[in-house]
């Protein structure tokens, strides 16, 4: 709760947005994140939970309302870039990450953009890979993984910039059991990690967060819809 | 994927320092396309076929990469030697052949085959990633670079695109035939291949993006400049200048 007293260090006030000639994905939406929460976000498909993450990166630009994180407010490309640096997004699909040849290259495109000297982003790279499990994957051909792997590998290139909030889009489509596993063991053997999942997979999000939204006609239905292992109930609204 | 089979090597060539291998390929292709002497061309050509033989790449492949250039050249030989004002050494019908325009023909042929040659020996040998970061280390605009990279990425990324939306047709029995469906389908096919690859383009630009991309693409395995990359690069300067001083 004292976390909380600090304020958000994701607030969306008001905001609109839509696609060009379709209708509004969001309309005065209003959203707050804490440090420290870790929370699902269910919805139909399209109903704009992606698109939030993309507002949220600055690859969207929203035609009203106002963007603040870290207590900053967010406008222009420039804005965004601070915010890159420390929330980290890990895109649905992983050929849309990848694009280096190795492994080792890409996860160490991220820490390299950072300015990490040589040393460090080595040093980076041996840590990324062994937390995640993929020890000797360095000079692995990125586009010879497997599916499981690259999905791996996707969230290695943006663990390697060792952000302070994760943004995680459907983490677990098309995963097998295993794999599963071993995402919901490393993000729960990080306590101190925020982040935002977006997921269908109720038992992964039961596993990893502490609340569950439900995001619906551009609204985040403030009521939850569960409350997981270690979330406390706090009234009906409860971002508050 | 695009294969870079030729890169895959291990030969003195491939262990070169890609900067010096760019350097010699540069100076080589300039002084081969403004010499016109017949003799320093022939010796071009051997240094090239040579180099080739150093690189110890696959013949087979190699031939079939000639072959596409040589069909540009063939169009050369059916229009010169019938073009090109000079002594008239034969009549064919209305045509008259020149020894100019033979002459002229055979001096490109020679020299785009030098040239194709040494840049396979010399930077096919090294892979495009390392080809750019040598660009970068030679300081060349940072723009031209990420041209260049981005060009090869997205070749990359609308060739698989390709090969997915091919599948995609071959699994629900698609046979190319002559008629309309198919040209139709073959229409669909690429209107659509492009729509997509320029959608995945955005997407990995955005992922970029995300991690911290600001235009500058760094390096993680820096190339250390040996000796033997030195004397082995002076070495095949000093053979190419040797080559103007050829009678």
């Amino acid at each position: 709760m004292k976390e909380k007293e600090k304020g958000s260090v994701i607030k969306l006030v008001d905001l609109s947005f839509a696609y060009p000639s379709r209708d509004y994905v969001f309309k005065k939406f209003n959203f707050d994140f804490f440090k420290g929460e870790r929370i699902g976000l269910v919805g139909l498909n399209g109903s704009g939970k992606t698109t939030l993450f993309h507002l949220i990166m600055g690859l969207l630009n929203p035609s009203g309302g106002k963007i603040e994180i870290f207590g900053k407010e967010r406008k222009v490309e420039n804005d965004f870039v601070e915010v890159r640096e420390k929330i980290g997004l890990v895109f649905q699909d992983p050929d849309d990450q990848l694009f280096s040849p190795t492994v080792a290259e890409d996860i160490a495109f991220g820490p390299l953009n950072l300015r990490k000297n040589h040393q460090e982003t080595k040093e980076i790279l041996k840590e990324t890979l062994e937390t995640l499990g993929l020890a000797g994957f360095e000079d692995r051909i990125t586009y010879n993984l497997s599916y499981g792997e690259k999905r791996l590998v996707s969230l290695a290139t943006v663990w390697a910039m060792q952000p302070e909030i994760l943004l995680l889009d459907e983490p677990t489509i098309w995963l097998d059991e295993g794999t599963i596993e071993k995402i919901v063991q490393i993000l729960n053997s990080h306590p101190h990690l925020s982040y935002i999942i977006i997921s269908h997979d109720k038992k992964f999000l039961k596993e990893t967060t502490n609340y569950t939204y439900l995001m619906d006609n551009g609204k985040i239905n403030k009521k939850y819809v569960s409350v997981n292992f270690s979330g406390v109930v706090r009234g009906k609204n409860i971002i508050y | 994927m695009i294969k870079e089979k030729f890169s895959e090597g291990d030969s003195l060539l491939h262990r070169l320092d890609p900067r010096v291998k760019i350097i010699v390929a540069l100076f080589f292709s300039v002084i081969v396309a403004v010499t016109d002497k017949y003799t320093s061309l022939s010796v071009a050509l051997l240094f090239a076929v040579g180099a080739v033989a150093v690189a110890r790449l696959e013949t087979k492949e190699i031939i079939s990469r000639l072959l596409v250039v040589n069909s540009f050249i063939f169009l050369l030989w059916l229009m010169l030697p019938f073009t090109f004002p000079g002594k008239n050494i034969y009549t064919l019908g209305p045509l008259n052949i020149s020894q100019e325009g033979i002459k002229y023909a055979l001096l490109i042929t020679i020299k785009s085959n030098s040239i194709i040659l040494a840049g396979i020996a010399l930077l096919s040998t090294s892979s495009i990633f390392n080809l750019v970061h040598a660009l970068r280390h030679l300081h060349l605009p940072d723009k031209l670079v990420q041209l260049f990279f981005f060009t090869y990425r997205y070749i990359h990324t609308i060739h698989s695109e390709y090969i997915r939306l091919n599948n995609a047709l071959k699994i629900r029995g698609f046979k190319a035939q002559t008629n309309l469906h198919t040209y139709k389908t073959y229409a669909y096919l690429v209107g659509m291949m492009l729509v997509r690859s320029y959608d995945r383009s955005k997407r990995v630009y955005n992922a970029m993006l995300c991690r911290g991309f600001k235009g500058k693409l760094w390096t993680l395995n820096h190339f250390v400049f040996k000796k033997s990359d030195f004397v082995t690069g002076m070495v095949m300067i000093s053979c190419i200048m040797g080559l103007v001083l050829l009678p």
